[in-house]
């Protein structure tokens, strides 16, 4: 086995370990906790398939800037443990076929083309931060734009939700 | 012996050789850094007394200089005492990840351009840096974003409220400093167009204003606009990151008691403690890096005698150290003080042999750029202190401010400028 298929191997794990935990974890602080586990196993994963920027990006933005404001309300609020219910309903019967039709189809369209997605060696390997940002100011500067307009709009919904509350 | 030599190259040439070197560059860092650590605490802690007319620690050892061992057998004697109701798991892990994280930032920090001019270790060449990636930068920038975890889980899990309240004031001035931080380092990555720290240095070698002064980023209109502005920017909100006076309300004494670490004990403060000082470090090496041409000499190249400077400071500075040790109050200062004052003086004279032997030369040019880049980081390192010495610490609410209505803002104007700078200059 390779160096990186290990490496593979053991980012993912950590992902799906991550991921279960945040489920099955009683308290709030430790469900975070697993969150960010799961996002810098991410990155690693960005990282073995050589995209660089989206890496540290996936860490500077996932893993510090939101997971430190989840942390922060869940200190600044002391919420204690959870209280555990039941399978809700809606998620007996509609989510979790649903979730499980997810995962088969996924699981199919993997093995059946598993060879025609393309890898970091077929599609070119690296991609330079430098080739990234000549893609987003270029070729997809409207969306770009867009999407900074709906993240800035979004910043003054929050301000003026903010504002209100004092009064 | 030759023939063990080529033996030992053919066994190292191949990628077992590679991560062999990777883990003794990484050990002899680890080694180096934590040596540092401790006599910075030593530095700090005379630097400050001499500012308050005192004279410092000065019982262990000969000036004090073993005082950095007492303290870490202390650390590690202590008891190690856990409080009731701790959040076993994530109190034991935040000092760890809080250390763990400060010292992974240094894996990217290059210590100079050329690697060892050693020929064996199976043809890989020693770099003096760990890593070099592309984006160095935004390596940095990710660990200092996970930063903020330790101090902030540390006082969550210890279970107590000043810990708390040191925690979340952390968090907040953390996550709030950090904008500014990378805000203000956009200039230089608008200057030299890479994230990658090593071009970012490059790209600063040389002279401007007519060879008068060197090409660093914080003077330098070359590719840009000096960066003045982005530095003092950069460095006051890297002192609130690195949770340093007077920014240093996460662990404020007087309203408090030691805020996030309150109720951490023994060795597990120690981890906090090295953390800290680790960030100092790396602060300083990219205050240096980004701004103060990294490894470039201020002086021209063509100025053959600056390149004995590193001599022409070690060979003095060791013979006043002997001076002052034969003249030293124990016993054992007058021992001690003149071997390590002849040590350095003969490798200051070794240095300055240079001038005449070939292999010493070639030795003190290959000293030049780390010798640089180290002088400059221990200027930011005395800065530091020197702040610690003078300043009072800031109110909370002053903190905020400074942070969202003065640092923010002009960063981000630093930015706009230098942008419309380089793009003028750009020919299309």
């Amino acid at each position: 086995m390779s160096a990186p298929l290990i490496i593979f191997f053991v980012l993912a794990a950590l992902a799906v370990i991550g991921a279960i935990s945040l489920i099955l974890q009683k308290h709030p602080i430790h469900s975070a906790l697993s969150l960010i586990v799961v996002m810098v196993a991410l990155a690693g994963l960005y990282l073995l398939m050589g995209a660089e920027f989206v890496a540290a990006v996936q860490i500077i933005v996932y893993g510090g800037a939101i997971m430190v404001l989840f942390v922060f309300v869940i200190m600044l609020l002391n919420a204690g443990e959870e209280e555990r219910t039941d399978f809700s309903k809606l998620a007996k019967f509609g989510g979790l076929p649903l979730a499980l039709a997810l995962t088969g189809l996924l699981a199919a369209t993997m093995t059946k083309h598993g060879a025609s997605i393309p890898n970091p060696e077929t599609a070119g390997a690296l991609a330079p931060t430098r080739d990234l940002s000549n893609l987003l100011f270029t070729t997809f500067v409207y969306p770009f734009e867009l999407t900074s307009f709906l993240i800035l709009i979004a910043i003054m919904g929050a301000l003026v939700l903010a504002q209100r509350e004092r009064g | 012996m030759t023939a063990l030599i080529s033996h030992l190259n053919s066994a190292l040439s191949g990628a077992a050789g590679y991560w062999l070197l990777a883990f003794i560059k990484i050990a002899a860092l680890l080694i180096i850094v934590m040596t540092v650590n401790a006599y910075l605490t030593w530095f700090e802690r005379k630097v400050v007394a001499h500012m308050q007319s005192r004279i410092g620690p000065h019982r262990v050892g000969p000036h004090g200089l073993l005082q950095p061992a007492a303290d870490g057998l202390k650390f590690l004697f202590k008891e190690d005492a856990m409080p009731a109701g701790v959040d076993k798991f994530v109190y034991l892990f935040a000092p760890f990840l809080a250390l763990t994280l400060s010292l992974a930032s240094l894996a990217v920090i290059p210590f100079g351009p050329k690697p060892l001019p050693f020929p064996f270790f199976g043809g890989h060449q020693i770099y003096l840096w760990i890593a070099n990636p592309d984006i160095g930068l935004l390596i940095l920038f990710a660990v200092t974003a996970l930063g903020v975890y330790g101090v902030a889980l540390a006082g969550w899990a210890s279970n107590s409220k000043y810990p708390l309240l040191g925690g979340l004031r952390s968090s907040a001035q953390m996550v709030s400093y950090e904008l500014a931080l990378t805000m203000s380092v956009v200039g230089v990555v608008l200057m030299a167009n890479t994230f990658s720290l090593t071009q970012i240095i490059e790209a600063q070698s040389g002279r401007t204003a007519w060879g008068i002064l060197p090409a660093w980023n914080v003077i330098s209109f070359r590719g840009g606009f000096p960066q003045i502005v982005g530095f003092l920017c950069f460095f006051i909100a890297a002192i609130a990151e690195t949770n340093r006076v007077p920014f240093d309300l996460p662990e404020a004494e007087s309203e408090l008691v030691a805020g996030f670490h309150t109720e951490y004990s023994s060795f597990k403060f120690a981890m906090f403690f090295i953390a800290e000082y680790t960030s100092m470090i790396t602060v300083s090496a990219l205050c240096t890096i980004l701004f103060f041409g990294g490894w470039n000499s201020p002086f021209p190249d063509s100025w053959t005698i600056a390149h004995y400077l590193p001599a022409i400071i070690l060979l003095p500075f060791g013979l006043w150290i002997i001076y002052d040790g034969l003249k030293y109050e124990t016993i054992w200062g007058r021992l001690v003080l003149p071997v390590i004052g002849a040590g350095v003086a003969i490798i200051g004279a070794l240095l300055l042999a240079g001038a005449w032997i070939a292999p010493l030369h070639q030795a003190n040019e290959f000293i030049q750029a780390p010798f640089w880049l180290l002088a400059k980081i221990f200027f930011f390192l005395f800065f530091y202190v020197w702040t610690r010495g003078t300043l009072p610490r800031f109110r909370y609410d002053q903190l905020m401010n400074i942070g969202w209505k003065l640092l923010l803002p002009v960063s981000i104007v630093n930015v706009i400028i230098t942008a419309a700078v380089v793009l003028l200059r750009t020919k299309p």
